[in-house]
């Protein structure tokens, strides 16, 4: 199935109210130098396109360069990576967000209940975490509201090493408006929000891809 | 289609079809049940021979029967004379059909087709079609018993629907051990044509059923089942092992037990306001056991408000917990723990209540009338004291749930191992359940607590 690059996926869900942090797509080493003077460091580089699904692993994420030179060298890594195979790309440029706690949301198509709205606990112990929730879309405030609830982790949701609470109304929102898609837009197979930063208690995407049906 | 379900679940009159001589076929074992469990409508029976079977003179042909005096056929007859069976039964005015015949879907490519076609002459002819390969229904308001196996459970209010007989079961012997009856029970068998989520609807506006308990392996359809059950969880509580969604306000249950107890809870309490629990203990230990179950669920241990616990202090000597749980310390009188019961639950900060250690002394009393000083060195006095004692807690803790509108719940091991203490025996009197530990006590209270939240949440309540 095919797969939005990661500023077209950011942007279909942008409009149904999912936060993202300002970002820029410019095409060439110089404007990303400009664009990162504008967003103010340190910042994020990654190489971005219709072809690209999965960036880390092919390491097109640069995280944390501080300088125009950083940001310069970094770009020109990135561009010169690509393959033919990746068709036209792009370089995406991002302030590098402080978190310590991370979410994730998404959208996912279940072959018996059809589309279902996910939370559940990010990072890199995710996996053996495994704290998720689940919901059918279309869902309420009070489903999404009980989503969160569900999360066995509690712990880091409330005040956390210095950090606020996280602001439960805003993840509610998020998956609000994860369903909004899924109901509005058809042809949605599915969505990631991997990671869904919490910074200053309110999420963020930081990442985000949507697979479309063809 | 109600109607097609009232002639399953009250029939007027009931024909076996397929009634046999031989005490091991099923055609014997449901009209034996029938009979046996005292259903008070007209019963029939068809056998090749047209022999006598308990007392019932049979037909060799349906078309003998009167017309009109029959809403319900168990049919035990073979599958490929099913279809004659049904046109005939059509005729006489049956509008609901049990198949406990096997031989359909659960028969290979041929069974399928079988059952396709029964389906769709059911449908033609407007019978309700249960089944097939299913153990049968129970009905214990009207005291119908038209199942292949035991027991008969007690009547009451839970409505059960499994896609497994065996599961049938296993919930109406809990009924029959805990005297919290059943007002309906169906074993789906094939789910031919009606299905699991039928039932339930049909459990949903019935007047008799207050819970409904399902066991459910698959659902075909995730998201119509679920928002089938939805519909129905609207109206009345849930109980389903195995998928069904948290959306949907359906309670989801781990084991039997645990199903039948919050079903069982469901149908013998009311819903508490908030989750703020008091546990009312003789000694510590089993008040410890409770709270940490208390701290594994969405309830909380209600903070002794400083007015309640002054006027537990008049009730108790001083080295009681003055705490929650509230560990009475043996310090208890004739009238203390009715009393606690009572303050506890009558406080405005309290939403439910647990009592611990009801009928120890009446194990102490069953000890000492079974030995051998029996009656004497005021035996008979003391015994008769403790027993009279425990009885009245559980009727104390009925009585205030009652006035109170709040659930008190009452837990003791010796509901399994001595049912006939009068502490659980006096539980199962006021048909309430006397839980077999504090952890299946409190798992229970936090399944309800967890529903009235559900409900309140969505302005259900």
């Amino acid at each position: 199935m095919p797969t939005l690059s990661e500023a077209d996926s950011k942007e279909l869900l942008a409009t149904f109210g999912v936060p993202f942090p300002t970002e820029r797509v410019v095409s060439t080493a110089a404007a990303a130098v400009e664009a990162a003077g504008e967003i103010g460091y340190p910042v994020v580089v990654k190489l971005g396109g219709d072809r690209i699904a999965h960036k880390t692993e092919r390491d097109f994420v640069r995280l944390g360069l501080g300088s125009a030179e950083q940001v310069r060298g970094a770009a020109d890594d990135l561009l010169a990576a690509a393959t033919p195979d990746d068709g036209a790309v792009h370089l995406l440029v991002a302030p590098m967000l402080q978190a310590t706690r991370e979410l994730i949301a998404g959208l996912h198509d279940d072959s018996q209940f059809g589309m279902t709205v996910m939370l559940g606990v990010g990072g890199i112990l995710a996996e053996a975490v495994a704290d998720v929730s689940f919901r059918l879309v279309p869902i309420t405030r009070v489903d999404a509201e009980e989503m969160i609830d569900d999360l066995a982790l509690q712990a880091l949701l409330g005040p956390f090493r210095g950090e606020p609470a996280v602001d439960r109304a805003a993840v509610a929102d998020v998956l609000l408006g994860l369903s909004s898609a899924a109901e509005q837009r058809a042809d949605i197979a599915s969505a990631d929000l991997n990671p869904l930063l919490v910074v200053d208690g309110r999420p963020v995407a930081v990442d985000a891809l949507v697979e479309v049906r063809s | 289609v109600t109607d097609r379900f009232k002639a399953l679940f009250e029939p007027r009159g009931v024909l076996v079809a397929g009634a046999s001589t031989h005490p091991g076929k099923f055609g014997f074992v449901s009209l034996h049940n029938i009979l046996a469990c005292g259903y008070q409508g007209k019963v029939f029976a068809t056998n090749r021979d047209g022999a006598e079977v308990l007392g019932i003179q049979s037909v060799a042909d349906i078309d003998d029967l009167p017309d009109g005096e029959i809403d319900l056929v168990f049919v035990c007859t073979p599958a490929s004379t099913n279809p004659d069976v049904l046109r005939a039964c059509a005729k006489k005015g049956i509008t609901a059909a049990f198949i406990a015949s096997a031989g359909y879907g659960e028969a290979g490519e041929e069974g399928l087709a079988a059952q396709a076609d029964l389906v769709a002459l059911a449908d033609e002819l407007g019978i309700l079609l249960a089944g097939p390969n299913g153990q049968g229904v129970v009905s214990p308001p009207v005291r119908l018993c038209a199942q292949i196996v035991g027991p008969f459970p007690p009547a009451g209010h839970i409505g059960i629907a499994s896609q497994s007989g065996n599961f049938v079961s296993s919930f109406e012997n809990y009924a029959q051990l805990t005297g919290v009856g059943v007002s309906r029970a169906v074993s789906a068998g094939n789910a031919a044509a009606v299905t699991v989520p039928d039932y339930l609807e049909y459990y949903a506006d019935d007047p008799e059923t207050r819970v409904a308990l399902a066991y459910v392996e698959s659902v075909g359809d995730g998201r119509t089942f679920v928002e089938r059950l939805r519909a129905v969880a609207e109206r009345k509580p849930v109980r389903v092992f195995d998928g069904a969604a948290r959306q949907a306000g359906v309670s989801r249950a781990a084991t039997v037990e645990e199903g039948f107890e919050v079903a069982a809870t469901f149908a013998s309490q009311p819903l508490p306001r908030g989750n703020r629990v008091v546990v009312v203990t003789t000694v510590g230990g089993w008040g410890v056991v409770a709270a940490d179950a208390i701290a594994g669920t969405d309830l909380e241990l209600a903070p002794l408000a400083d007015d309640l616990t002054a006027a537990i202090d008049g009730l108790l000597p001083p080295r009681w917990s003055r705490n929650n749980p509230v560990d009475m310390a043996g310090g208890e009188t004739r009238d203390t723990v009715p009393e606690i019961m009572r303050l506890a639950a009558q406080h405005p900060g309290v939403d439910a209540v647990i009592l611990l250690g009801m009928g120890i002394q009446s194990n102490e009393a069953k000890l000492m009338r079974e030995g051998p000083f029996w009656p004497d060195h005021g035996l008979e006095r003391i015994v008769a004291f403790h027993e009279r004692q425990d009885a009245r807690y559980a009727e104390a803790a009925a009585e205030v749930s009652d006035t109170t509108g709040k659930p008190v719940l009452m837990a003791t091991e010796l509901a399994v191992t001595s049912p006939d203490n009068p502490g659980p025996a006096g539980v199962r009197a006021t048909g309430r359940l006397c839980y077999p530990s504090a952890n299946r006590a409190v798992t229970a209270l936090d399944h309800l607590w967890r529903r009235a939240r559900w409900l309140d949440r969505r302005g259900l309540l």
